[in-house]
């Protein structure tokens, strides 16, 4: 038997007992990010396909609430940070190793283009919008012209905007539960299912939302077909990862991971969207709620949980 | 040069007067602590082994805690020593997180905090705090590539163990045994 103990008292805050250096703040932010990061694939993304008039809602609508999110998201990182008044030392450096750095150089990066992008289609959301000024109506004039570019720029920094909220936890090696490579696609398919989400519960089209359902679906499958392989990674892992997935399997998340975030965050609404597919009658709105409960969720799960996991020495 | 710091598990006897020394010299504020005591107790009774580690950050040659710094602030000085510069630290907790040794706070203030291995008193020929006093002289300090080095001699003498290594980090924490 063995047990160790700090005999010498150490009780620095947010770290002893268990770490908890990151609260609601973090967690927020990711799901923000993936949210955004969703709904701007899909927006540059059919509107490279050449389908802005059969998907309005998910190339002009939904796009106009991205700089909202993103804007958001970065406020809780900012209020996450401990020493705020030096928070522009985020831009006075370019970290190649440090998701965190890239992370918050890509939010700079899609934040002005999805900016662009909502002045762009504001009169879809608001049909008597008025630039008032002559120098933004030709500012918009111009820009008008480089959509197409626009849109593959966006389209690519949203894949990484998406894959790095997973990746800033799976670069955490001093943390089992996030050291796995994943996390990063697993984030970002998680990511695309609530940007899908929220363009369903936008659209009043049916035949969009059924598009969008079918691609839900889908990404619903990858997601469950992800999670199964991130617990067998763990399973065949070191025994810190085993301990690690062990709060799933047994321990005390079980129950909240596999019941809300599994059952009514994934398979709940995958079989809601399969009767709407077949004309049932449910209402529209509940199977996309609960993809985006349950993406929120399971981003606070595993941030809590993985500051939980941790080396034995 | 690479600064490292050897402590003798079999002569320290838990006492806390690093930890204490430590808390003076660097001012490091109530209710926090950049080194600790952990006592390991091994077996059952009456086959009970005991083992006393001064800890504190292995200023480690790979350290995950510099890597994901996303300003900077976070780097390797002289001799490999790892420190953080206050004002490029914007407080974001990501050294925290990296750190598999809990071996960093933040500082009340705001910024990262954690052990320097007393470089200001390193600069001057002296020792860090904590080896100085040591009661039971357990500590060794010094320039692992200078073979004549305190740290270096014990080394070579004694048999000794790193914390985790399998993390990766190449820890400059030595723990004779
Ligand atoms: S012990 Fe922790 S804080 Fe110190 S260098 Fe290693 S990873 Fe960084
Ligand atoms: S808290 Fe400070 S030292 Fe730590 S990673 Fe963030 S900026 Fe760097």
């Amino acid at each position: 038997m063995r047990e160790e103990l700090i005999v010498s008292g150490r009780m620095n805050p947010h770290i002893d007992p268990q770490l908890e250096i990151w609260e609601w703040h973090i967690p927020a932010y990711l799901f923000l990010g993936g949210l955004a990061a969703g709904i701007l694939f899909f927006a540059s993304y059919f509107f490279i396909k050449g389908k802005s008039d059969e998907y309005p809602t998910a190339v002009k609508l939904a796009p106009i609430f991205t700089p909202l999110l993103i804007g958001l998201g970065l406020v809780f990182l900012f209020l996450d940070l401990k020493h705020k008044l030096y928070f522009w030392r985020l831009y006075t450096a370019f970290k190649i190793e440090s998701p965190m750095s890239w992370g918050a150089w890509t939010l700079m990066a899609i934040m002005p283009l999805s900016g662009i992008w909502a002045a762009l289609n504001i009169k879809t959301l608001f049909p008597k919008w008025d630039w008032k000024f002559d120098v933004v109506k030709d500012a918009i004039k111009v820009l008008e012209d480089y959509k197409t570019p626009i849109a593959w720029a966006m389209m690519i920094l949203s894949v990484i905007l998406g894959i790095y909220t997973g990746i800033l936890l799976s670069a955490f090696n001093a943390r089992p539960l996030w050291n796995t490579s994943i996390l990063g696609p697993l984030f970002l398919v998680s990511g695309m299912s609530t940007g899908a989400a929220a363009i369903i519960i936008l659209s009043k089209s049916k035949a969009e939302r059924h598009t969008f359902a079918r691609i839900d679906l889908l990404l619903i499958a990858i997601e469950l077909f992800l999670i199964i392989h991130m617990f067998m990674g763990f399973r065949a892992s070191s025994q810190v990862q085993i301990d690690a997935s062990a709060m799933f399997l047994g321990g005390q998340f079980t129950a909240v991971f596999w019941v809300l975030v599994v059952g009514f965050g994934l398979l709940i609404p995958a079989a809601l969207e399969v009767m709407e597919m077949r004309n049932k009658k449910v209402p529209y709105m509940v199977a996309p709620a609960l993809v985006l409960f349950g993406g929120l969720l399971f981003r606070f799960i595993m941030a809590y949980a993985g500051q939980m996991s941790r080396w034995l020495y | 040069m690479r600064y490292a710091m050897a402590v003798d598990t079999k002569k320290c006897v838990g006492c806390s007067d690093c930890v204490v020394a430590c808390q003076t010299e660097n001012d490091v504020p109530i209710g926090y602590c950049r080194d600790w005591i952990v006592e390991v107790t091994d077996g059952t009774y009456p086959q009970l082994e005991l083992e006393h580690r001064s800890e504190r950050c292995n200023h480690c040659e790979n350290s995950p805690c510099v890597r994901c710094c996303p300003t900077g602030a976070s780097h390797y000085s002289d001799g490999g020593i790892v420190l953080v510069t206050k004002n490029k630290c914007i407080g974001c907790g990501a050294c925290i997180a990296s750190c598999p040794y809990d071996a960093r706070f933040t500082h009340p203030k705001g910024y990262v905090d954690k052990c320097t291995f007393c470089i200001h008193r390193v600069k001057k020929g002296q020792e860090p705090a904590c080896v100085a006093v040591c009661p039971t002289k357990c500590m060794y300090f010094g320039d692992l590539d200078d073979p004549n080095s305190d740290v270096s001699k014990v080394i070579k003498k004694r048999k000794y163990k790193t914390l985790i290594p399998e993390a990766g980090t190449q820890p400059q924490l030595y723990f004779l045994i």
